[in-house]
């Protein structure tokens, strides 16, 4: 093998091919016709069909294949007309909810939650940055405190920018636990049910008039034992983990050339000669070409995976994803002239999912603001990585071998 | 490496893979609306970024040679000699390492590899700054050479008893190929068919000091590439004092030097304007190369380096700048692969590809040589550690073969991206 392309994923059983996937997938639809089939009744069947996605294990909708193989299934479904499970909706759930559950769940919890996780009957949502714990997750503040009879939880406290929560059944929920111990050590994690007494959601307005995200306020809201994820003290450790897979996913979509913010300001320079200035030029020039490597860099991130070679290439992705954003889009103002000056509507609204495209340049100016803060910080991301990575010293820290309770706030 | 089997297969089915590819992306282009349409490749044609397990094993064997035989006191001692290039090194690794004949193929003797393998021999020496003519000769040479079919040079190419330099200036860039210097001069008495006269002058030639053969571009009826033997009457060769006396310059003269002609016109044109993209896409990877090694230098520097009572490496000041420098190199190793990629595959998108590479590359490795001496410190400052070595190639490296500047220009029709003025941007 000269050129790499066959790198060994871990499977297990007989190694199936795309094409054996591809004839499971005609099997599938043979008795399943997607035209006479309701939705909800052929997603499920998809899943217990182990057609889903084919790296998880048999019985939660996958086979323990590559995950490489999931995108022949995909096409397959596709091909064959069947409905799909709408991704961008549910991408919570997708991303970080479902490996999470994957990885520290119960066997219970898995066959409980992940079906209807990714069919997309329930929604799902991340109940992680408070206002008072942002960079510093671990500090937050959020109790769940142990009721002696009848062996569940209570949670009371506050959660901010939480997005779906006004859609979600589900919340992956980090609650403070034990405040006599230092604060890595004293989170549980648990998954909260958004329909329990005590929830309350309420939008959160931001910069550009429309509220994606809600505040979560938690008011003795009853938590079942059951609904606890990993072992109680073991919360930073499953959110950790679910902020690695969020950093993918925010990072990693696969886009065409073009395809990002910086087709929207190619097709405004093309048709508009008059706007054209030296310095623009330059840094058109300098941003098409970034966000090309960029999006070739995403493409080799994503053949990493497939490979079964994770790296931690997709820190960068988040980082160079934010930058480009912002300044593509300030150079998209400029070059609107006079329409720059103008914006298109600031009525408060509560868009289903957030996309930068549909709207005019100022809005995708002031949403990119927000792309190097939400997801963790570009100065996060840099400390992770030069700690992480390159393995360089930590900085000295004043809050780690401090009860949490005892901690200056 | 594998049999040579493998190798033809594995260039075979890049090829495929390059028409599928360019027919998906007609096929693209053709659905979408005016003013939509995407002007690369769709995401489904990628070719592999990655490195394989023969790239990785070639690796592994060139950096242990240039471990053992270019350290960094050696490199630097070898700056300051008459011989500024290591030809003992050159012939282990072109000959005994077979990374002369890369990109020979079989017939010729040669490995019948790809650009991907040779990018990933061109990183290698640009983590070492290693003085040898690969980039030169085994790309750039090597490159004109198949392109013009020239059986008796590809036999001592291959072999790595040739080493060959391209007469060009090193900033030549491979979307404005200069005008030949050179002309075809009257014969003399004697000479025998097939000769030709050739005088001029070209400067700032890279690898061309210690070349057997120069490759010199010269004009005439009609137009042609010339193979003149470096040793013979009427060819001098003055070195420079050069910014990167790891890779030394020299100018050329030709005063009635004998040439044998391997390309004329169309021909001879294509074969120069291949040698530079190759040239500007192993590069490339050169830098890349270099800016890892000054990355991974510098870290390990800060690591150890204590002030106030704590390692350097443990401000967040300096931890942030590096952190960005790894982003930096990370983006620009996807770049770098891509256009080996292209290239090997000869793919439609490849001069796309080489002028994002060489942009891309070019800025990360002067970027992270200049950090490297900043986080340094005094010691970076000095002539003692090698990090000037590093300053100097990728300074150098960045010029050569067209600035990030002028191969970001070059996507302005590339990429339909016209200039202010210009009434290009219809579509």
């Amino acid at each position: 093998m000269l050129d790499g392309t066959s790198h060994g994923a871990g499977g297990t059983g007989p190694a199936l091919t795309a094409d054996d996937l591809r004839g499971q997938v005609r099997g599938f639809l043979a008795v399943h016709d997607p035209a006479a089939t309701p939705r909800p009744d052929f997603l499920r069947a998809r899943f217990d069909a182990g057609l889903a996605w084919v790296h998880y294990p048999p019985g939660l909708g996958g086979q323990g294949l590559p995950r490489a193989l999931q995108s022949a299934v995909d096409a397959a479904f596709a091909a064959g007309g069947a409905p799909g499970n709408n991704p961008e909706r549910i991408g919570i759930g997708l991303g970080m909810a479902a490996p999470t559950i994957l990885a520290f769940g119960t066997e219970e919890q898995k066959r409980r939650w992940l079906r209807p996780l990714w069919t997309g009957e329930e929604i799902w949502c991340q109940l992680f940055s408070e206002p008072g714990a942002g960079s510093d997750l671990a500090g937050l503040a959020t109790r769940a405190v142990h009721n002696p009879q009848g062996g569940g939880w209570t949670a009371t406290g506050q959660k901010v920018w939480t997005s779906s929560a006004h859609i979600a059944r589900w919340g992956l929920l980090v609650t403070r636990t034990d405040p006599d111990v230092p604060k890595h050590k004293g989170m549980t994690y648990f998954a909260v049910d958004m329909t329990a007494p005590g929830v309350e959601v309420r939008p959160l307005r931001q910069i550009t008039g429309e509220a994606e995200f809600n505040e979560v306020f938690l008011s003795d809201v009853p938590i079942p034992d059951a609904d606890r994820i990993g072992d109680v003290g073991a919360g930073w450790q499953v959110a950790t983990a679910t902020l690695m897979n969020e950093r993918v996913a925010i990072g990693g979509a696969a886009i065409p050339r073009e395809g990002g913010m910086i087709g929207s300001a190619v097709r405004t320079w093309r048709k508009q000669p008059e706007l054209r200035t030296p310095g623009m030029h330059d840094r058109l020039l300098r941003l098409w070409a970034d966000a090309e490597v960029a999006r070739l860099a995403g493409e080799r991130l994503r053949q990493q995976l497939a490979a079964g070679q994770p790296g931690p290439e997709g820190s960068a992705a988040k980082l160079v994803f934010a930058r480009l954003n912002q300044e593509i889009s300030e150079l998209e103002v400029e070059l609107a002239g006079e329409d720059g000056l103008r914006y298109d509507d600031w009525t408060m609204r509560r868009p289903a999912r957030a996309s930068f495209y549909g709207r005019d340049p100022g809005y995708r100016y002031l949403r990119a603001r927000g792309n190097s803060n939400e997801g963790g910080t570009s100065e996060i991301l840099r400390n992770i990585i030069a700690e992480r990575v390159l393995g360089l010293p930590p900085e000295i820290r004043l809050d780690k071998d401090v009860p949490w309770k005892d901690l200056p706030r | 490496m594998e049999g040579p089997a493998a190798v033809t297969q594995t260039q075979q089915a890049q090829a495929q893979q390059a028409q599928a590819r360019q027919a998906a992306a007609e096929q693209a282009r053709g659905e979408q609306g005016p003013g939509e349409q995407p002007a690369g490749p769709a995401a489904a044609g990628m070719p592999d970024l990655l490195y394989g397990e023969t790239e990785n094993e070639l690796r592994a064997a060139v950096r242990d040679l240039l471990a053992d035989r270019a350290g960094p006191a050696a490199v630097l001692a070898r700056t300051e000699t008459a011989q500024t290039y290591d030809t003992a090194l050159w012939h282990a690794l072109a000959a005994d390492l077979g990374c002369a004949g890369l990109l020979i193929p079989e017939s010729h003797g040669g490995a019948g590899a790809t650009y991907r393998e040779a990018a990933v021999v061109a990183e290698e020496i640009g983590r070492s700054v290693a003085s040898v003519p690969y980039l030169g000769s085994a790309v750039v040479a090597t490159t004109a050479a198949v392109a013009a079919g020239d059986d008796e040079l590809l036999a001592g190419l291959a072999a790595g008893t040739t080493t060959a330099a391209l007469a060009m200036p090193f900033p030549a860039d491979p979307e404005a190929v200069p005008a030949a210097t050179v002309r075809v001069g009257a014969l003399r008495d004697g000479d025998p068919a097939g000769t030709y006269r050739l005088s001029g002058t070209v400067t700032g030639l890279i690898d061309a000091l210690p070349a057997d053969v120069l490759l010199v571009p010269a004009d005439g009826v009609p137009f042609g590439l010339y193979a003149v033997s470096a040793g013979d009457e009427g060819v001098t060769r003055a070195p420079v004092v050069s910014l990167d006396m790891t890779r030394q310059l020299c100018d050329l003269t030709l005063d009635g030097a004998a040439g044998r002609r391997i390309a004329a016109g169309q021909e001879a044109e294509r074969a120069m304007a291949a040698a530079l993209a190759a040239g500007a896409a192993m590069l490339a990877s050169e830098q890349l190369g270099l800016a890892d090694k000054c990355l991974e230098m510098t870290v390990a520097y800060v690591k150890e380096r204590r002030q106030f009572a704590r390692p350097v490496g443990s401000f967040q000041a300096l931890k942030h700048r590096l952190a960005d420098l790894w982003v930096g190199v990370t983006q620009a190793r996807a770049a770098a692969r891509y256009a080996a990629a292209c290239l090997a595959a000869g793919d439609p998108d490849t001069a796309v590809a080489i002028a994002l590479a060489k942009a891309a590359c070019s800025d990360i490795a002067v970027r992270a040589s200049q950090e490297s001496i900043q986080l340094h410190g005094g010691i970076g400052f000095t002539w003692e550690h090698p990090a000037h070595l590093y300053l100097k190639r990728a300074k150098s490296g960045l010029i050569g073969f067209g600035t990030p500047d002028r191969h970001r220009a070059s996507l302005a029709s590339l990429a339909d991206l016209p200039a202010p003025g210009s009434r290009g941007g219809a579509r």
